[in-house]
């Protein structure tokens, strides 16, 4: 057979030495390796309860943002959903009554705004195609589930807190 | 024989029992602590603080699995066979000496079941039988892979019983009594065997590493070629029987250990302390470091199972026959040398 690759590296094997067949000498020096690393700081964290510090750009869970007034920002003018190439957005687009002037800010406003967490792929071309600053993907990591259905979040969990008065 | 012999003996039983029972279930946890530790992890931390419940949860779990057992397989064998690892393995510690005689009141109770003057032979023959449950649970299952490993298991106990006993035999020229209370007794103070007999305590802790099936020797049950091997088939608490007849034979490797070469309940200045603290506490402080070594030894077995890959076979017959075999016989030879000089000049 012709070899895969250019590579020619011819390995040898030698017949132990008599320090190698000791093993001793060999399993001393491992448990040294291994004691030093009982004393070292665990690599791994206590997930759930701790977390590990993020990126200035991390991209995590997104939220709909509300201007200084409290007002949601979205229009609902489909732009992420446009841009969306995991097709994880979709939007209902509603007209605002005169009485619900403080929660919109503009005419325009989303009805329904889901984004599909299991289709999302964190890219954040939503957030660059927001024309009203309305999405940033600025959460933590999105929890993981039992149900599919569970995973499509709506306005409920994506909206901003209001603001405090 | 009076009734408070009996009841003595009884009590003593009971608690060297639970304890080891206990100790072999919180092996399964510190197995998994240290393991973690020794790879930069944090462990079990989820049942109770710092996971100390682990082990209760597992065992719970073991309870609840569907107990199956394989259409082909042996059925009495089958069942036979974990419960006979159990015993095997539990009744190795009834020779083992504890700690020195208490004495409350007029009445003197040693802390060892049977001081029988044959203590060691008697540890090797159940040593020897512990190889049946897993050959029993290997023949049983019908399962071929199950078969490779107690033929496995059988022939690497056996091989390495022989050097184990040869070893001994040099402890033995040197301490001159088989019965486990008076070897220790020799072992006063700081006088520790190992002192004497150091390549007799490393062939034995090699040998004790091969008996107990675990790394780099547990070729027996190992996990990437026979799938568990002996206990493959093996669901529920009878797979539980198994894994935990292997923590309390790991449990009383490390006591023998402790008892034949690294002086039981003796340690340096036990005089001062006996003379000073009465006769129920002394003796009790020497059980507490005769624990000490033991868990000294446990972490031991665990630290070398998380370092070193496991020898192929023929390299454990290589070891075995052509290695330790002719360094135990020559350390015969060397100690009956030394032994004669020094007693004939």
């Amino acid at each position: 057979m012709e070899p895969l690759t250019s590579k020619k590296k011819v390995l040898e094997q030698k017949p132990l030495t008599f320090a190698e067949r000791m093993y001793l000498p060999a399993i001393a020096k491992g448990m040294a390796i291994t004691i030093s690393h009982f004393f070292k700081k665990e690599a791994t964290i206590r997930y759930p309860e701790v977390e590990r510090e993020f990126s200035t750009n991390f991209r995590g869970m997104h939220s709909l943002k509300r201007d200084e007034e409290g007002k949601e920002r979205c229009t609902a003018c489909g732009l992420c959903a446009l841009s969306c190439p995991a097709e994880a957005i979709t939007m209902i687009a509603a007209e605002r009554k005169p009485e619900e002037k403080d929660l919109y800010r503009e005419e325009k406003y989303a009805s329904v705004y889901e984004i599909n967490m299991l289709r999302c792929i964190f890219c954040g071309l939503c957030e660059e195609a927001c024309p009203k600053e309305a999405i940033y993907l600025d959460g933590p990591i999105v929890p993981a589930d039992y149900l599919r259905k569970d995973f499509i979040y709506g306005k409920d969990k994506l909206v901003e807190q209001p603001l405090n008065k | 024989m009076d009734i408070a012999f009996v009841i003595e003996k009884f009590v003593l039983v009971a608690i060297i029992f639970g304890i080891s029972l206990v100790i072999a279930m919180y092996s399964t946890y510190a197995e998994r602590k240290v393991a973690a530790f020794l790879q930069d992890r944090l462990g079990p931390d989820r049942a109770g603080p710092f996971g100390i419940l682990q082990p209760l949860a597992d065992g719970l779990k073991m309870f609840m699995k569907e107990e199956i057992i394989p259409t082909n397989a042996s059925k009495w064998l089958f069942m036979i066979g974990p419960g006979l690892a159990m015993l095997t393995a539990c009744i190795g510690t009834a020779v083992i000496p504890w700690g020195s005689a208490i004495t409350i009141g007029d009445r003197v109770i040693p802390l060892q079941v049977t001081d029988i003057n044959v203590g060691i032979l008697y540890i090797f023959g159940v040593v020897s039988l512990g190889v049946y449950g897993v050959m029993i649970g290997g023949w049983a299952s019908n399962n071929k892979y199950s078969l490779l490993s107690a033929i496995r298991a059988a022939s690497q106990n056996i091989s390495y019983e022989i050097a184990m006993g040869l070893s001994i035999i040099a402890l033995l020229l040197v301490t001159g009594s088989m019965s486990l209370k008076e070897i220790v007794e020799g072992q006063h103070g700081w006088h520790w065997n190992v002192l004497y007999q150091p390549v007799g305590f490393i062939l034995f802790m090699v040998c004790a590493f091969a008996e107990t099936n675990r790394a780099p020797f547990d070729l027996p049950e190992c996990e990437t070629e026979l799938i568990g091997g002996y206990h493959t088939e093996y669901s529920s608490m009878k797979l539980g029987f198994y894994l935990f007849a292997e923590y309390i034979n790991m449990f009383v490797s490390a006591a023998v250990m402790a008892t034949l070469y690294f002086g039981g309940y003796n340690y340096p200045g036990m005089d001062w302390v006996l003379a000073n603290t009465g006769a129920v506490i002394g003796p009790l402080i020497g059980v507490g470091v005769f624990f000490i070594k033991i868990f000294a030894f446990i972490f031991f077995f665990m630290w070398v199972r998380w370092t070193i890959p496991r020898f192929r076979y023929d390299q454990l017959m290589h070891l075995g026959w052509k290695v330790l075999i002719p360094l135990a016989i020559a350390n015969i030879v060397v100690t009956s040398v030394v032994i004669a000089v020094i007693e004939g000049f």
